[in-house]
């Protein structure tokens, strides 16, 4: 069994070798051989990994469930009795994640053909791409938390060569400096879990059933809910839980198709997929601490669909989407409640729901962010002002982006409705408020996307702009993925997830459970808020928005500038870190320190100068002393 | 005459070479030679000494070999190797052989003295005879006085005199503690071996004696391993030091410190590094902290640099006084590694220098653009060293995290989670420097028409990455060399157990 998966090796080194090759000699290359060579090693990894996905849910099932396979694991460095070791574990929730991986990260190498097209720096970009599809793959096929923490860092890295892709621009730099240094903090925790984790339980690896470490485990029970949300915190970082959220919607700053592949649909959801690895410790060691990401994540989820209502950058609405939409996954982890399905009620639904949103989300984000590339692409602005009435110009995106619409705000047939309804059915059946919440948070999602939708595809067109440049759809190789995408978007809600995907592996029949009040409420919600979407934004003139904007124009204010929690933060950064303790300890080194020294080196060097006049060369001066001294040491006889 | 001793024998034959030579040609033919020579006899060491460990894996040093100087003092040239002095040599000479292609352009006198400063580094880490160790060691620190003297820039009299004095301050505590131990020992011997076998689980030398010469061994060698509060020298000396010169201090000679509080201080008196490690520990603390703070506000690109290194030099001293296997091994690893990124640092820093003749990073931006090797280096350089996968800096740092956390009382806990958030203030000040200066848009019409790399540069520092990645990527063999040699020393000081009426923080 092991061995005829070692294949899946070639899928952590092509891109490997890809991304050294481009970094190497890419500047010899020509700006399509660049290309081409980025996008076939893709190709080539996401053929494997759907052969991979075929090999092994075609494998038979011991006891009902797939069982976890690890081709390869070697000791990369060995530290006392711990290891830390290098390999690659193959089990449900990390073949449907290089299904994911692979599919979007190919879908935006095409679609940089067309987006990046011309661009200085084309090979260097081409080349990030596979740095951070290699460190992605490797980060979910991770076989003990600290190789997790290796690739983690590396995706956090090729996220920040590409934010700052444009190098030359103010804010990319910012940006990408401000997405390093807020996830390199939350890693910093998630680093002190490890450790302690490590520490007391004796080992890193996710194998949690061997009767060794299941002994070592359950002795270091009472320090686990501590270790667990330290290293949720760091996912917390990485996939933008409030507060920690801020480096995201800056992040935009980098080229869109970057946007969709890191921001939107894989390292993002980075932080869930380490809640979800190590949800049999969570469930079993420390529940209560799961219930508290929940209320973080519903917060969250609340947060940033409140802020994204007041958007006007098409990305920053997406972006905040984005976190709201993360959040919903978080959400559906923390409700669970039982390891097992199949007790007549919905233990641990959330753990396969949150699996199945990340699936779907990744492929109808990953659509609307492309499709905002091929807008911003078009008219040269990420404004939606800039927008309206794109509809005409641009029918491929208008309904791609439609459908991706309808998908997130969970319409039915659309895969949304599917994963988001059974996110909704586990907050249900933790608490009654908790799901309350959540279907308030679906609706507000439902509002703003549409608000997106209306005001770039109908409302005012900004004729001015459009004149002097008609704007077109981009190449086939721009609408292609787009396409592709909407297909999964329109039958992924279909693909029997939880035969695949459960917490005991077990197969679980969504259908034969479905709730379908509860669809239908959730459905008629979301109906709703379109409709008042339609109503506000849709005509060409918008005076309930305007009227709205002028009745709370505070909070709309407080909206549009995310609550001033950046203030927050810049205050804390500049004011606080680099005024008043990094200054002061540099002049502390510099004046006192130092200084003590210089006193020292100026103390002996003047004692020298008072001494010196004693060596003055002059007999009789040292004839005055000697008599004087022989004065003194007579009288002392004396005395 | 054993074949550790070629060590030394290389730069005095490159000296008399040197001497020799007239024209430039001839001056670059003898060091790369000599060089050369020195890599390529380091790296033999490495093989043959992991053939002969595997031959006999209980001895503590390897190619021991001991010859009467000092006949009536009981002074001897000792020489022997261990993990952790095979890994030093070949530190030592790899930074010996990019220096030289750094400083391709440099006159006769400098290589002299470059060469004396690197035998007496050679010399240092083949010794294991105290007297000869001490001497080695003098012989490392001189030729830095004129080197950044003659050949520094900036403020270079008062740097290079501040670096001497400061430097020269710490020998003299060495020196009373080397001959306390001495006579503590019996007055027989200087030989570390000798001396370490006598302990067997008693102390060889009075308590009371320990307790008064660890502290000043210790602060002896910490000075140049930039201890907390004794680093003040490293910043001015380091901004005012040629580029090779920058590169061989930080890269080697500041090792010598945590190498000899290693080797001496600790494993010579180990009941006073238990009793009293706790001291230090705190200083190390708060150098690995402080550092990284400081360097925040920093504006002089070697500043930026040089307070990183009192951080990441920390981090060696913090590693150590863990008094644990693990992380006293990493420790080594991060000898290893600090060692080659900060010489890759200087050493891109320099080129940098050389060409828009400012330091000062308000002056310079958009880099990237104009000496796009260069710059792409230098942020490969930032990365190592803010401790990224796949370079040396993570496997070091997260050895000595791991290590740390197995001394499990609060006091080191607290320490070792202090020590954690250094790699938060690192990324924000290389990030910062990175952006300012290598990012946006070039202004400065003078830099706009600089060129980029020569080939001697990008050889040298392509070597410099090359080394720092593979370590970074396939760091097995090396630990486990470096193991070996921890083993017996952190074995003898754990034999004894720590007072802890000693620890007001227990």
């Amino acid at each position: 069994m092991e061995n005829q998966f070692i294949f899946t090796l070639l899928i952590l080194l092509l891109p490997l070798a890809s991304f050294l090759f481009l970094g190497l000699a890419g500047h010899k290359l020509s700006h399509k051989a660049a290309g081409l060579v980025g996008t076939i090693c893709l190709g080539i990894v996401a053929v494997l990994s759907y052969y991979t996905a075929i090999r092994y849910f075609g494998s038979p099932r011991v006891d009902g469930a797939f069982q976890p396979v690890v081709p390869i694991n070697i000791s990369w460095l060995p530290l006392g009795k711990l290891s830390f070791d290098m390999g690659i574990l193959l089990d449900p929730i990390s073949v449907v994640m290089l299904i994911v991986i692979s599919t979007v990260s190919l879908m935006v190498h095409i679609y940089s053909f067309g987006y990046m097209h011309g661009e200085r720096g084309f090979q260097r970009y081409y080349a990030f791409l596979s740095l951070f599809t290699m460190s992605m793959l490797g980060l979910v096929v991770a076989t003990n938390i600290f190789q997790m923490y290796l690739f983690w860092e590396l995706v956090g890295v090729s996220s920040y060569l590409l934010i700052g892709f444009f190098y030359t621009l103010k804010p990319a730099i910012a940006a990408s400096k401000k997405a390093f240094i807020v996830t390199r903090f939350a890693d910093m925790f998630f680093l002190i879990g490890i450790l302690i984790y490590g520490f007391y339980t004796k080992t890193f690896s996710f194998d949690f059933t061997d009767a060794e470490n299941a002994r070592n485990i359950a002795g270091a029970a009472f320090i686990l809910p501590t270790a667990l949300f330290l290293m949720f915190l760091g996912g917390a970082g990485k996939s933008a839980m409030f507060p920690l959220h801020i480096w995201l919607p800056d992040a935009m700053e980098g080229p869109t198709p970057v946007s969709a592949l890191i921001h939107a649909a894989t390292m993002v959801v980075a932080g869930v997929y380490q809640v979800a690895r190590l949800f049999p410790l969570w469930i079993q060691y420390a529940p209560e601490t799961l219930h508290v990401v929940a209320w973080i994540g519903a917060f969250t989820a609340f947060y940033a669909a409140a802020v994204a209502c007041a958007q006007s950058d098409i990305k920053r609405v997406l972006a905040f989407s984005t976190i709201s939409q993360i959040a919903f996954m978080m959400v559906a982890l923390g409700v669970c409640t039982e390891a097992t399905t199949g007790h007549g009620h919905e233990g641990s639904l959330g753990y396969m729901a949150s699996m199945f949103h990340l699936f779907t989300h990744a492929m109808f984000k990953a659509t609307l962010f492309l499709c905002a590339g091929c807008l911003i692409h078009a008219v040269h602005s990420n404004e939606m002002s800039m927008m309206g009435g794109m509809r005409k110009y641009m029918p491929v995106t208008h309904w791609t982006f439609l459908i991706a619409c309808l998908a997130i705000s969970g319409i039915p047939p659309f895969s949304g409705f599917f994963s988001k309804d059974e996110i909704l059915s586990a907050s249900f059946a933790y608490s009654p408020v908790m799901g309350w919440v959540m279907t308030g948070i679906a609706a507000m999602t439902a509002f703003y996307m549409f608000r997106l939708y209306y005001g770039i595809f109908w409302g005012t067109e900004n004729k001015e702009h459009h004149s002097a440049h008609t704007p077109h759809e981009g190449g086939w190789v721009m609408t292609f993925p787009l396409i592709f995408l909407t297909i999964f978007t329109l039958v992924a809600g279909f693909i029997p997830f939880g035969k695949l995907v459960s917490a005991d592996g077990q197969a679980y029949d969504f259908l034969a459970h479905f709730d379908w009040k509860l669809g239908a409420t959730s459905c008629l919600i979301a109906l709703v808020s379109i409709a008042l979407a339609t109503y506000i934004y849709k005509g060409e003139k918008q005076p309930v928005a305007d009227r709205l904007q002028a009745a709370m124009p505070r909070l709309h204010k407080w909206a549009y500038k995310r609550f001033y929690l950046d203030e927050v933060y810049q205050y804390v950064t500049h004011q606080i870190i680099f005024k008043h303790i990094s200054k002061p300890l540099a002049w502390f080194d510099r004046h006192i320190i130092d200084g003590f020294f210089n006193f020292l080196a100026w103390g002996t060097h003047e004692l020298g100068f008072e001494i010196r006049g004693f060596q003055s060369g002059s007999i009789q001066k040292y004839a005055f002393i000697f008599l004087l001294g022989a004065i003194v040491l007579i009288f002392i006889m004396i005395l | 005459m054993n074949f550790l001793s070629i060590f030394v024998l290389i730069p005095l034959l490159m000296l008399l070479g040197l001497w020799l030579v007239k024209d430039q040609k001839g001056i670059r033919s003898v060091m790369v030679i000599g060089s050369t020579g020195l890599l390529i006899l380091s790296v033999a060491l490495t093989v043959l000494f992991l053939q002969e460990r595997a031959v006999d894996p209980t001895s503590p040093m390897l190619f021991t070999a001991s010859f009467d100087w000092i006949a009536p003092l009981h002074i001897k040239y000792s020489v022997g190797v261990d993990g952790i002095s095979v890994a030093m040599l070949l530190l030592s000479s790899i930074i010996v052989f990019t220096g030289t292609f750094v400083s391709w352009n440099m006159n006769k006198e400098y290589f002299l003295w470059f060469t004396l400063l690197s035998a007496g580094v050679f010399g240092f880490f083949i010794s294991i005879d105290m007297f000869a160790m001490f001497m080695f060691y003098e012989v490392a620190l001189i030729p830095m006085y004129l080197l950044i003297g003659v050949w520094g820039t900036g403020p270079k009299e008062y740097a290079a005199m501040k670096l001497t004095l400061m430097l020269m301050g710490g020998s003299a505590f060495l020196m009373c503690g080397i001959f306390g131990i001495f006579y503590g020992a019996g007055g027989q011997t200087m030989n570390i071996i000798d001396i370490a076998n006598q302990l067997n689980g008693a102390h060889v030398i009075d308590l009371a004696q320990q307790h008064i010469w660890f502290p000043l061994t210790f602060a002896g060698f910490g000075v140049l391993g930039a201890l907390f509060p004794f680093h003040t020298w490293s910043p001015d000396g380091h901004a005012s030091a040629p580029t090779a010169v920058s590169m061989l201090h930080a890269g080697v000679l500041m090792k010598l410190g945590g190498y000899g509080c290693f080797r001496i201080a600790m494993y010579l008196m180990p009941q006073a590094a238990q009793d009293l490690g706790w001291i230090f520990l705190i200083l190390t603390g708060i150098s690995v902290v402080y550092g990284a703070f400081s360097a925040c506000v920093q504006t002089d690109l070697k500043y930026i640099n040089a307070y990183s290194s009192v951080s990441h030099c920390g981090l060696v001293l913090f590693g150590i006084l863990m008094i644990n296997q693990v992380a006293a091994t990493g420790a080594v690893l991060q000898m290893l590694s600090h060692g080659l990124t900060t010489a890759l640092f200087f050493a891109l820093i320099g080129m940098i220098y050389g060409r828009t003749h400012t330091r000062d990073i308000r002056e310079m931006t958009g880099l990237m653009r104009i000496m796009p090797f260069l710059s792409v280096c230098y942020v490969i350089a930032g990365l190592a060293n803010l401790g990224l996968p796949g370079f040396s800096g993570f496997v070091a740092e997260m050895t000595i995290f791991v290590g740390s956390f197995a001394q499990a009382d609060t006091f080191h806990r607290v320490l070792t989670i202090a020590a954690c958030t250094s790699i938060v203030v690192t990324a924000v000040y290389i990030l910062r420097l990175v952006g300012k200066i290598l990012y946006g848009v070039c202004t400065d019409e003078h830099h706009l028409k600089l060129s980029d790399a020569t080939w001697e540069e990008r050889f040298a520092v392509i070597c410099l990455i090359f080394c720092i990645a593979g370590l970074g990527t396939a760091p097995f063999w090396i630990s486990n060399l470096i193991d070996g040699g921890v083993a017996p020393i952190i074995s003898n000081i754990t034999k004894f157990t720590a007072d802890a009426s000693l620890n007001p923080f227990m």
